[in-house]
């Protein structure tokens, strides 16, 4: 630098040439949505007309009175809870399975975590032929009535089936971070444990475990934010059916907004499940961290 | 008693083994099952859904077909062409702006480095019904491949200058730069020839993470690509499957087909594709 202090033209020159470019999408794709969108939650738009006229909170009325809406959200939430619970605790066993003394730790590792690699539509259309064709043929060929009928057909099944695909889509993702938090535990705090004479299976509970709040914390909050925004798979899988009984909330909004054109109400609703996320996902950061042990 | 203690050990890692590999089979069936029915002729994928071949034995022609009716060429160009530019563009500025919020602590670095942070919590969702509305109702520019690129880039910076800022501030040493300068060198050029090397370790998680995950979007393309000829591979096969419903022929070959690119690159890339994600995650 030639001088001491930067000219202000220079200040703004170098802003604008390595910030600019990233700041100008950023507003223009994020923030700007974002505050027309708390906008729009106070008019009624058709999506068409050029005019959005002021309503007031009468879109906020209107959510609260959409019991379809609130029915959504509530299915939503089963399937979060259902679904985060399952994906974990699978994933922590076999992360649990593949840091012992098996052979083939990394192709078994590759494979588990495969699903996550390909996109939610696809992965949705491959489980829909599994259901709707292999395990019918399993249920004729064994003669097995439960499996004769598709479990997309029925509405708890159809829910059932959703969450199995979620248990296999998001589970080898979290067996990665559960792995780098397993042998990120100190093999010396395991060995004392040891001679202080714990067995295997003490060690993880009372030594492994506490150590792992911090993976626990992710995990969570990854699987809970994913969970609560499933869209792909739900589209693919059962497109909300049976007779709509698993429409997610991410599709409700979908629907509310592109297909019956409200939406002010579509938005409204969209504010109203991103709020319900952020308080259960932030919430369950908070309480984590503080039971979170220094190793 | 060493002994017993040994031949416990023994048969603990062989049923660990035994349950690894049963698990393993279960989540590696889906796949199985259609690729193995890719080869099959329609009436034997109904019939016989687990044999190999079928009656009328083994064929190719559902890929030919599916390759046509897909449109594949043109459907693989475009995810190429919008994951590769994306990810390009996502690197090359959320680098350059991490590294001068790190380096000026100017007031208008920190409120936009502070906006990014709080903006991560913001799903897509959310701001889903403006964003059409603002591009597609106002300035009607849908139905660009630009558009959608500047759309990802514009969703994925605030994660990608946040995990930048973190190395560069960690890890960058300023007297490197300081050298380089006295030398003669300008800001852009300092930051091309010395640091970018540098930030390596984290552009290699970023492109892995972004590659993934633009390369499997499906919600937002489909919102801006509208146009048949400008459909990604994720788009294509919703819409295929749509037309396709009864020829679970064509649609065995279809999703295989769609599933190919990845699993290549996996194969190629396996222990950094694993690397990465995991340090994708842990450090947001």
């Amino acid at each position: 630098m030639n001088s001491k202090k930067e000219s202000l033209w220079s200040k703004v020159s170098t802003f604008l040439v390595f910030a600019g470019p990233a700041t100008f999408a950023f507003l223009a794709v994020v923030i700007v949505p974002f505050l027309y969108g708390v906008y729009l939650t106070f008019t009624s738009w058709d999506g068409v007309s050029s005019n959005k006229p002021f309503v007031g909170l009468k879109n906020y009325a209107a959510v609260v009175a959409d019991s379809s809406f609130w029915q959504s959200l509530g299915l939503t939430l089963l399937y979060v809870v259902v679904s985060v619970i399952l994906v974990n605790v699978i994933g922590f066993l076999l992360a649990l399975l593949v840091t012992g003394k098996i052979k083939g730790k990394n192709f078994f590792r590759a494979g588990f975590f495969t699903p996550n690699l390909i996109g939610g539509i696809i992965l949705g259309y491959i489980w829909q032929f599994v259901f709707n064709k292999v395990i019918v043929y399993f249920g004729d060929a064994l003669n097995v009535t439960v499996l004769q009928k598709s479990m997309l057909s029925g509405s708890a099944s159809a829910f059932a089936a959703l969450v199995l695909v979620t248990i296999w889509q998001f589970s080898g993702y979290m067996m990665l971070i559960y792995i780098a938090g397993l042998t990120g535990v100190s093999e010396d705090l395991k060995e004392a444990a040891k001679i202080d004479g714990c067995n295997e299976s003490q060690t993880t509970r009372y030594i492994v475990l506490p150590l792992m709040r911090a993976s626990f914390t992710i995990c969570m909050f990854l699987t809970i934010t994913r969970c609560f925004m499933i869209y792909d798979v739900n589209l693919s899988l059962t497109e909300g059916g049976p007779y709509g009984s698993t429409v997610m909330a991410a599709m409700y909004v979908y629907q509310k907004a592109f297909s019956a054109k409200q939406y002010g109400v579509g938005q409204t609703e969209a504010i109203i499940l991103f709020i319900f996320t952020a308080i259960i996902a932030v919430s369950q950061t908070i309480i984590n961290k503080r039971k979170e042990v220094e190793a | 008693m060493e002994g017993q203690e040994k031949t416990v050990r023994g048969i603990k890692t062989f049923l660990k083994t035994l349950v690894t590999v049963v698990l393993f089979i279960i989540y590696m069936f889906p796949f199985y099952m259609i690729v193995l029915n890719a080869f099959k002729h329609k009436r034997d994928i109904i019939k016989m859904p687990l044999s190999w071949g079928g009656k009328k034995g083994f064929t190719t022609d559902n890929f030919v077909d599916a390759f046509q009716q897909m449109n594949f060429m043109n459907i693989l160009k475009n995810s190429l062409i919008i994951t590769c530019v994306s990810v390009f563009l996502i690197i090359l500025f959320s680098s350059m702006a991490a590294y001068i919020f790190v380096r000026k602590a100017w007031k208008i670095n920190q409120i936009i480095f502070m906006v990014m942070l709080f903006s991560m919590v913001i799903p897509f969702q959310v701001v889903m019904i403006p964003l059409i509305s603002i591009y597609g109702g106002t300035f009607g520019i849908l139905n660009h491949r630009a558009t959608l690129i500047f759309m990802h880039l514009g969703f994925s910076v605030s994660m990608a200058v946040f995990m930048f800022h973190g190395f560069i501030k960690g890890g960058v040493p300023i007297s490197l730069e300081e050298a380089a300068q006295i030398d003669g060198a300008g800001r852009l050029r300092t930051f091309f020839q010395i640091v970018f090397p540098l930030l390596k370790p984290t552009t290699a998680t970023l492109v892995i993470l972004y590659a993934l995950s633009l390369w499997n979007d499906y919600l937002l393309p489909s919102l801006i690509l509208t146009d048949k000829s400008l459909y990604t591979i994720p788009i294509a096969t919703k819409l295929f499957q749509g037309t396709y419903s009864n020829d679970m022929d064509l649609l065995m070959a279809a999703l295989v087909m769609a599933i190919i690119p990845v699993i290549i690159l996996y194969i190629a890339l396996q222990k950094y594709i694993i690397a990465g994600v995991v340090a994708g995650a842990v450090k947001s």
